[in-house]
């Protein structure tokens, strides 16, 4: 009986020990670190003190840097729901065989690496050899080309197209739990098109787009490829931030120190925003 | 012409018809039902009247008047569907408004109609719950309200009691021919439950492969079927010699058609038998009115009037 009860844990203990010696540990490991002390000659002294912590929220510098990717992060969320939904909506409309064809359509790219989608943008948009800008300007509708490298437009734009599959599905998982009769009975009661979807559609994907929305914030403010490439040294968020601490001013404990910061704020804005949608939701959805 | 009338109302679905030339008069204030087995197009006719289908051919005219030419949204009929289709995200009261809110009417009117109405159907005390705090019976009652509330030319009931249990179905029958009887709302309910049809409706339109194999009283369709299908789906029937008939119209008697008892089963109220007769298996349904009946493996002699 009692080798019994503990099979289910000897089974998973393999898998526990690897998610503590890659995930556990290493976390660990990085808060310890952003407690320790450095200097340019001395290196890294394993003390613990304050000073990354005091720096990284006393100097404006940082607060800029969070700010700015806070700033992209909601940018992004708002633009792929404003873009997604629809999409989704139409989607979920379709017949069957164009459904499955814009299904793959959409979530096709998620198959290419961020990077090489990230370049596709460069490449369109990138200064004054960008294909996009050199035909615009040889066609005489712009002057000079449209800033998009280092600039957070571009950021947001570029991460935008990226994180938009997990919103679109997050979206039409809710779409496909809806009654299908549903739009058909508001319909016979006098309501016009329009009025179906802002009365009777948009409030029960309601939980939908917000948990889309918790997906692509989290992924987008703690995205590196996209900012690395668009922004580079140049613009600088948080985890571009945190790698160029580590990589290039060797500056390990402070990197550690905005690493564990950008992570906690994380947490804690995904956490309370699906406390909050529970909480909206329950009564009526359950 | 009728209040509401199809005139060779058609519907192909690629190359099957699910509709085929179907032809319907219905009175005002008249219950009238569509049964049939399924598939047979109850569901497709119901929703081309509701404006969701586009008829392939064929016409409907409401009042006189070209109900085709009518959008969904402006035909002002009042729909139940199978599911209901409540709004989960709003109350009952907001649910049962929504319809009055959209031909805009005047608040303090809305809000009287709605109490009016959930009094109606029973639901005056549940007017501020969300439909999933609430029974299957009690949602079949909300989905009523909102159809009801709006005053529709026309109530279409698309099988609105089959997802709730026996006894409970037979309860809101009786509650729904009452309502239906005291607003005289002309209503159209689609169901492939011949014993609904026949309790609930002033005529039967039996419907099968797209058509409508008779349209009567259910009565008059009980006794006097049109075609053997509507003989043999309107309850139980024998075919002895070349001629139909109702198991409860045989009798045992003292000669006729000899045979054996095969299998006696007693259902409370009445006595069901197969009998082995020389023309095939006879099914005989006899009321129980105490006194001894033929056993299993007996001989006895079967007759009915000739009608
Ligand atoms: N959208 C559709 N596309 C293709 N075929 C359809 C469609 N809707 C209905 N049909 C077909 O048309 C026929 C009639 O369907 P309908 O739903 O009207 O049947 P019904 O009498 O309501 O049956 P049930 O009692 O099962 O609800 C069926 O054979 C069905 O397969
Ligand atoms: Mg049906």
């Amino acid at each position: 009986m009692r080798a019994m009860k503990a099979a289910p844990y000897l089974l998973s203990t393999p898998a526990l020990l690897l998610f503590g010696a890659i995930v556990v540990v290493p976390l660990a490991m990085t808060v310890a670190l952003s407690f320790h002390d450095w200097g340019q000659y001395k290196g890294i002294e394993p003390v613990s003190i304050l000073k990354n912590w005091h720096e990284v929220f006393t100097d404006s510098y940082f607060l800029e840097m969070f700010w700015r990717t806070f700033r992209i992060a909601l940018l992004v969320t708002l633009l792929t729901a404003v873009l997604g939904v629809p999409e989704a909506y139409i989607l979920n409309r379709m017949r069957s065989p164009w459904r499955g064809i814009f299904l793959l359509v959409i979530l096709g790219p998620l198959l290419i690496s961020v990077v090489a989608r990230t370049l596709g943008w460069a490449l369109l948009f990138g200064g004054s050899s960008g294909i996009v800008n050199k035909a615009l300007m040889s066609m005489g509708v712009i002057s000079s080309p449209l800033p998009f490298m280092f600039t957070e437009t571009g950021m947001v734009v570029a991460l935008a197209h990226v994180l938009m599959p997990y919103m679109v599905l997050a979206v039409w998982a809710a779409l496909q739990r809806l009654d299908p009769q549903i739009e058909n009975a508001a319909v016979a009661l006098g309501a016009g098109p329009f009025t179906v979807v802002r009365r009777i559609v948009l409030p029960q994907i309601m939980p939908g787009i917000l948990s889309g929305g918790v997906i692509v914030f989290a992924l987008a403010a703690s995205a590196f490829a996209t900012p690395a490439i668009i922004g580079g040294r140049r613009l600088k968020v948080a985890s571009t931030l945190a790698y160029d601490e580590f990589l290039n001013t060797l500056n390990w404990p402070l990197g550690a120190a905005v690493a564990v910061l950008l992570l906690l704020a994380l947490i804690a804005i995904v956490v309370a925003s699906s406390r909050l949608v529970e909480k909206r939701y329950a009564q009526v959805f359950g | 012409m009728a209040f509401l009338a199809l005139e060779g109302l058609t519907r192909k679905f690629g190359t099957h018809l699910a509709v085929d030339g179907l032809s319907l008069g219905v009175e005002k204030g008249e219950f009238v039902a569509l049964l049939g087995p399924s598939g047979c197009g109850k569901t497709t006719t119901l929703q081309m009247i509701a404006g969701f289908v586009e008829p392939t051919s064929g016409a409907i005219a409401l009042d006189g008047r070209d109900l085709l030419a009518v959008k969904p949204a402006k035909r002002g009929l009042g729909i139940v569907f199978q599911s209901y289709a409540l709004f989960p995200h709003m109350t009952v009261a907001e649910n049962v408004a929504f319809g009055l809110e959209m031909q805009g009417v005047a608040t303090a009117e809305r809000t009287r109609r709605v109490a009016e109405t959930l009094e109606l159907v029973g639901l005056g005390t549940f007017a501020a719950r969300y439909p999933r705090q609430m029974s299957g019976g009690q949602q079949q009652r909300v989905a009523l309200a909102r159809a009801l509330v709006i005053r529709p030319q026309i109530l279409l009931l698309d099988e609105p009691l089959s997802n709730l249990d026996a006894k409970l179905r037979e309860e809101m029958q009786i509650e729904l021919r009452q309502i239906q009887r005291s607003v005289g709302t002309t209503t159209i309910l689609v169901t492939h439950d011949q014993g609904e049809a026949m309790a609930l409706s002033d005529r039967i339109a039996v419907m099968n492969h797209g058509k409508v194999e008779q349209f009567a009283p259910p009565h008059e369709a009980y006794e006097r079927p049109a075609t053997p299908f509507v003989a043999s789906f309107l309850g139980k029937t024998n075919l002895v010699g070349g001629t139909t008939v109702r198991p409860e119209k045989i009798s045992f008697a003292a000669s006729g058609l000899a045979g054996r008892v095969k299998t006696r089963i007693f259902q409370g109220n009445h006595w069901l038998y197969q009998v082995d007769t020389p023309s095939g298996l006879v099914t005989v349904i006899r009321q129980n009115s105490g006194e001894t009946m033929p056993g299993e493996g007996e001989t006895v002699h079967l007759a009915w009037g000739t009608t």
